[in-house]
C-alpha cells in the first residue's frame, strides 16, 4: 500500500518510510518458508515416486483433495493464531456439524438446507462463545477450546446415541437430493473439461462396470473450490483491509492495539467464530461427500490444521503469518502425507517424517526473520 | 516474483526429467490391504503379520494402510489413494458402505480388482463388484456352533447377548438356535455391559431354569462373567459352555476345563487367503467360486497351546 502513503510530517526523507530493497522485501515474507517447502516436496517425490502413479490424473486429485481438506481448516487457524489464539476444538467441531446435519436433516426430517443453516448458526456460536471466554476472563485460549474439545466430542456421541443409538447416521445422499445450498458442497465443476482431458489421453477412463469410458475424474469437486475461495478470500482480509490490520494488531501486542483504538475483543472473538465457519464448512463438504455422519470424525484435525499453518510461516505468539503461507503449508501436509504411500514408505514412519518438517520449517522461519529483521 | 517462477519451472523441468529416469517397483504384482483400524488397535497386528507372510510366500509385494484415528472418510481416501497408485489388487473392509462404496466401486471400474475382508457382508462385496468376501458370517458362525453343541448333548442353552443393540451380533444367538434346532425363544437374554449385572442376571436366569445344560456368549465381556457366574453357582465344568472371541480369561478357561470352546474368526486367514487367492487369479486365472468363511474356527483345550505362543502373532 506504500503508493498511496501521504508524504509523512518528515518529508520524503522521513526514516519512518524508509525504502527497503526488493529482495529483502521478499525474504521477510511468511510464505518464504511455504515456497521452498513446496518446491523442496515436488522435487523430492518427483524423484522418488514420479512414475507410482501419484502424478497421474487419480494421483494428483487425491492428494489435491486430502491438502484442501487441510486448507479449509488452515486458513480458520491461521487468522486466528495472527489474532494470537489457538482453537483445539476445530476437529471435535467437524464432528460435531457433521452429526448436526444428519440430526436435523435426516433424523428430524428438516429440509436440508435449513439443517445446515442451523448447523452454522450453532457452530458460529459456539465460536463466539469460546471467544467470548477467552477475552472475558484471560485465560489461555489453549485451555478454553481444549476444554470445548471434550464438550463438543461428548454431544456429539450422546445426541445420536440417545435419540438413534448409533453414532453414524447415512441415508444423507437421498435426504439432500436436489437440494440447492447441500448442492454448493458436493458438486462435481467443469465435468466436460475432464471428458476432453479423457479424450486427449491426459485422464485414464473407467475399463468396466456402468461408468465405462467416462474418464476417472467426473469434474472438479467443490471441497478444492471451498478451499480455493476460503484461501483467497482470507489472504485478502488479511492483507488489503483495515480489518486485517486490526488482526495483526490484536495478535502482536493487544494493549497497545487497544491504545490506538482497535477493537481487539471483537476481532477475537470473530476469529474464533472463523475457525468455527471452516470447520462446519469442511464437515459439510464432507458429509454430502460420503453420505453419512459419524461421531468420530475430524479426531486430531485440529493438530493437523496448526502444523499446516506453522509450516506455512505464522508465528505461534501471534501478530505474524499469512493465509498463502498456511495454504502452502496445507499442501505441503498433503503432498508429504499422500505421497510417501507413492513412495511406498511404511506409513507409520509418516510421522516421523512430518515431525521432522515442522521442525525444520519452523526452524528455517526463525532463523530467517532474526537475520533479515535484526530481532534478538 | 520473476526469479520465483523461473526458478520454478527449471525445478518442474528437471523433476519431469528425473521421474522418467527412476524405475520404483520390483516386478511381480502388487496388493494394498486397507483397514478400517486406528493405529491403537492391536487385534490387526495379526492382518498385518499374515499379510507379510502371504506376501514373502507368493513373492508378491504387500503394503498395509489404515486411517490412523479410524476416521472412515480418511479411509475412502485411502483407497482412492491405493486405485491410484496402480496395484494389482486392494483388500479392504466395508465398515460403511455409504462411505466407502463409491471409493471401491471406482477402483474396480478403474481395472483392480477387490476382495472384501473382516467387515461387510457377501452381499455387499458383491454389490461393490468385489471378487469374493473373506470373513465370518455371523449367523453361520453360530449355526456351525450349534450343531457342535448339539452333537455334544445340549438341548436347553442360555445365550449371553452384552451388544444387544448390534443386530449382526444377535445372528449368532439366532444361528446357535437353528443349529442346536430348537427355538431361540427366550434364551437369549439381553446382559447390559456391566460385568457385576451380566454375572447377576446369568445366575438368576440359571436358577429359573435349570434345565439349561448349554451357555454360548457372544464375546470376553459376557463371557468373562458368565465364567464367575458358574463359579458362584457351583456349576463351573459341569455345563456345556462356549463363547466367541477369545481373550486371557477365556484362554484359561478353556485350559481349566471352565470353557468347551472359543469361537476364533481367524484374522489370519482374512488378510492371508485373499493375498494367496488374487495372485494365483492373476498368474493362472484361477477363482474360487464363492466366498471363504475365515471362521468360525473352534479352539479347546488340545490345540490351546499353539494359541497362546502365537497369540497377537498370528493367532
Amino acid at each position: 500500500m506504500s503508493e498511496t502513503q501521504p508524504l509523512a510530517a518528515g518529508g520524503p526523507d522521513d526514516e519512518r518510510i524508509k525504502e527497503q530493497g526488493g529482495f529483502r522485501k521478499w525474504l521477510i515474507r511468511p510464505e518464504l518458508g511455504g515456497i521452498v517447502g513446496v518446491i523442496a516436496v515436488f522435487v523430492f517425490f518427483g524423484i522418488l515416486a514420479g512414475d507410482s502413479g501419484m502424478f497421474n490424473a487419480q494421483g494428483i486429485m487425491n492428494w489435491s483433495q486430502i491438502s484442501a481438506q487441510f486448507m479449509i481448516i488452515a486458513v480458520g487457524a491461521c487468522m486466528l493464531m495472527v489474532a494470537g489464539e489457538f482453537d483445539l476444538s476445530v476437529g471435535s467441531m467437524i464432528g460435531f456439524a457433521g452429526i448436526s446435519i444428519a440430526m436435523f436433516g435426516v433424523v428430524w426430517g428438516l429440509p436440508m438446507w435449513l439443517a445446515i443453516v442451523i448447523t452454522f448458526a450453532i457452530c458460529l456460536t459456539i465460536g463466539a462463545i469460546n471467544g467470548i471466554i477467552v477475552v472475558r476472563t484471560g485465560l489461555p485460549s489453549f485451555i478454553v477450546t481444549l476444554a470445548f474439545l471434550f464438550i463438543l466430542r461428548g454431544f456429539t456421541i450422546f445426541v445420536p446415541q440417545t435419540v438413534e443409538s448409533r453414532t453414524i447416521i447415512g441415508g444423507i445422499e437421498e435426504a439432500a437430493e436436489g437440494d440447492w445450498l447441500a448442492a454448493l458442497f458436493n458438486t462435481d465443476l467443469a465435468g466436460w473439461f475432464f471428458v476432453w482431458l479423457a479424450d486427449i489421453g491426459l485422464v485414464d477412463t473407467f475399463t468396466r462396470g456402468t461408468r465405462e469410458g467416462e474418464p476417472v475424474i467426473s469434474g472438479l469437486p467443490m471441497l478444492i473450490v471451498w478451499a480455493i475461495v476460503l484461501v483467497i478470500a482470507g489472504h485478502i482480509i488479511l492483507t488489503r483491509t483495515k480489518y486485517g490490520n486490526w488482526i495483526f494488531a490484536a495478535g502482536g501486542d493487544a494493549q497497545a492495539a487497544r491504545y490506538v483504538g482497535v477493537p481487539v475483543d471483537r476481532v477475537k472473538i470473530s476469529m474464533f467464530m472463523t475457525t468455527a465457519f471452516c470447520a462446519t464448512v469442511f464437515a459439510c463438504v464432507q458429509v454430502f461427500e460420503f453420505g453419512s455422519a459419524a461421531a468420530d470424525r475430524g479426531i486430531l484435525k485440529e493438530f493437523e490444521a496448526i502444523i499446516a499453518v506453522v509450516i506455512g510461516g505464522a508465528l505461534l505468539t501471534g501478530g505474524y503469518g499469512s493465509v498463502m503461507g498456511a495454504a502452502l503449508g496445507a499442501l505441503i501436509f498433503g503432498v508429504v502425507q499422500q505421497g510417501l504411500f507413492f513412495a511406498d514408505v511404511e506409513s507409520s514412519l509418516f510421522r516421523v517424517f512430518l515431525g521432522i518438517i515442522l521442525l525444520f520449517a519452523v526452524v528455517l522461519n526463525t532463523y530467517i526473520r532474526r537475520i533479515i529483521t535484526g530481532e534478538r | 516474483m520473476n526469479a520465483f517462477f523461473k526458478t520454478m519451472a527449471v525445478t518442474a523441468v528437471s523433476a519431469v526429467a528425473l521421474m522418467g529416469a527412476t524405475a520404483v517397483h520390483a516386478e511381480g504384482e502388487r496388493y494394498v490391504l486397507v483397514s478400517h483400524a486406528p493405529d491403537s488397535d492391536s487385534w490387526w497386528n495379526t492382518i498385518r503379520n499374515a499379510l507379510a507372510l502371504a506376501g514373502e510366500q507368493m513373492d508378491v509385494e504387500v503394503e498395509y494402510r489404515n486411517p490412523p484415528t479410524g476416521d472412515i472418510a480418511d479411509m475412502a481416501r485411502l483407497i482412492e489413494q491405493a486405485a491410484a497408485s496402480g496395484p494389482d489388487g486392494i483388500i479392504t473392509t466395508l465398515a460403511d458402505p455409504t462411505v466407502l462404496s463409491d471409493s471401491i466401486q471406482a477402483a474396480v471400474d478403474a481395472g483392480v480388482d477387490v476382495i472384501i475382508m473382516n467387515s461387510g457382508t457377501p452381499e455387499q462385496a458383491r454389490e461393490v463388484g468385489a471378487l469374493m468376501y473373506v470373513g465370518q458370517p455371523e449367523y453361520d458362525a453360530g449355526f456351525a456352533a450349534g450343531q457342535r453343541a448339539s452333537g455334544d448333548g445340549v438341548t436347553n442353552f442360555l445365550c449371553v447377548n452384552h451388544v444387544i443393540s448390534n443386530p449382526v451380533v444377535a445372528e449368532r444367538c439366532q444361528g446357535f438356535a437353528d443349529g442346536l434346532g430348537v427355538e431361540l425363544g427366550e434364551s437369549m437374554i439381553d446382559a447390559g455391559q456391566d460385568p457385576q449385572e451380566i454375572q447377576n442376571r446369568v445366575m438368576a436366569y440359571l436358577n429359573a431354569n435349570p434345565e439349561t445344560d448349554g451357555i454360548l456368549a457372544l464375546g470376553p465381556t459376557s463371557a468373562d462373567p458368565t465364567i464367575l457366574a458358574l463359579e458362584e453357582l457351583g456349576l463351573a465344568g459341569d455345563i456345556y459352555f462356549g463363547t466367541f472371541d477369545l481373550g486371557e480369561n477365556i484362554v484359561s478357561a478353556i485350559r481349566d476345563g471352565v470353557i468347551n470352546w472359543g469361537i476364533d474368526q481367524q484374522p489370519f486367514l482374512q488378510a492371508y487367503l485373499p493375498v494367496v487367492v488374487m495372485t494365483n487369479y492373476h498368474r493362472y486365472g484361477v477363482l474360487p467360486g464363492n466366498n471363504i468363511n475365515s471362521g468360525p474356527g473352534f479352539i479347546t483345550a488340545d490345540g490351546l497351546e499353539l494359541v497362546e505362543a502365537l497369540a497377537g502373532e498370528y493367532r
